[in-house]
């Protein structure tokens, strides 16, 4: 049942509780990143057994939460384009080789480009992290790598 | 590094827990007369019980047993705390709790249904528990299955004893037995 490198999620939260809810307060506020900090260990931990190894964990965790914040912000103001927002040195939430080819799309797409091919998660659990469903991240990594092509050619 | 506050813990924890999310909720009292114990519930029931727990090893083998979504979650641990409480205060004579034993071997689950039946303040052997479960001469693998119990005082291995009525053994160690037999008044 427990697969290899994955710990208790007991261990997995108190590890990076107090990061994601540190990034939360930079990313959204004081106020906000309350809500933030609940919903997106309650995201991981409905993905968490499907996960197929315990590597990257951290990154997973901060992916995760910068989604739950750019969910949250669009509900708040429906008609605003989000601009991506780079995120710094420390806060980088993606892993290190893809983060940076990955910077200009939108942040829904990035994710689920991130996730799938730089944590190899599968779709499912991919729709879990992000609130959505399979069908929708397998839509939004299919868009995001025809996207990150395009602009290949454009170079 | 940013400490996160109490009642955001506790408010995901119980969310976690009220959303059905979890392989097993899991809680450590600190305080009880036989020291501190890790109990858990999965969906099923109780499903673990440890005496001196050394809680990374034990949420690990939570982990490995019943999936990884182990959490600390008091609030989904108020009734088995509260029959604990009784039953330490000499007040509860029984369980009534769901019990899990999904990671349990088959034959541990044989025996440990007819030690369920020992009734409190009673003591039966591993000889006769062998026999009821027919296989008379394993005695020592019955003594194997008490050593293992997933769930030590809730199913009462501490009712188990030697032939000769000498306590033999337990998997938390005499002084426990001996102080739970004492509660029950199987000890003077």
């Amino acid at each position: 049942m427990a697969r290899t490198g994955i710990p208790p999620f007991e261990v997995f939260y108190e590890s990076h509780r107090a990061e994601v809810l540190a990034f939360l307060r930079r990313r959204a506020g004081r106020e906000r990143a309350d809500d933030l900090f609940q919903e997106t260990f309650l995201r991981a931990l409905r993905a968490y057994d499907r996960l197929e190894h315990g590597e990257h964990l951290r990154a997973w965790v901060l992916t995760i939460a910068g989604n739950a914040a750019i969910d949250e912000a669009r509900r708040e103001r429906p008609t605003a384009e989000l601009a991506v927002e780079p995120a710094g040195e420390d806060e980088r939430p993606a892993v290190e080789e893809l983060a940076p080819l990955t910077d200009d799309l939108p942040p829904k797409e990035r994710a689920a480009v991130v996730l799938r091919y730089g944590y190899d998660l599968d779709y499912d659990t991919i729709g879990a992290a992000l609130g959505s469903n399979e069908q929708a991240a397998r839509q939004a990594a299919s868009a995001g790598v025809r996207r990150l092509r395009k602009e290949k050619e454009q170079r | 590094m940013t400490a996160v506050p109490t009642i955001l813990d506790e408010r995901f924890r119980a969310a976690a827990a009220a959303e059905g999310l979890l392989d097993v909720a899991y809680d450590l009292l600190e305080d009880t007369p036989v020291g501190p114990l890790l109990v858990g519930v999965s969906d099923q029931g109780l499903c673990r019980v440890s005496f001196d727990p050394e809680p990374e090893a034990e949420l690990e083998r939570l982990a490995r047993d019943f999936g990884p979504r182990v959490l600390r979650t008091p609030t989904a641990l108020d009734r088995v705390h509260r029959e604990l409480d009784e039953y330490f205060a000499g007040r509860r004579h029984a369980f009534d709790l769901e019990l899990d034993l999904r990671a349990t071997p088959e034959f541990h689950r044989r025996v440990l249904a007819e030690l369920s039946r020992v009734e409190y303040g009673h003591t039966t052997t591993y000889g006769t528990l062998a026999a009821q479960v027919g296989a008379p001469r394993a005695a020592r693998a019955v003594g194997t299955v008490m050593n293992r119990n997933p769930l030590p005082i809730v199913l009462p291995c501490h009712r188990v004893v030697g032939a000769n009525g000498s306590l033999t053994g337990y998997g938390g160690g005499l002084d426990r037995k001996e102080w739970l037999l004492r509660l029950e008044g199987a000890l003077l």
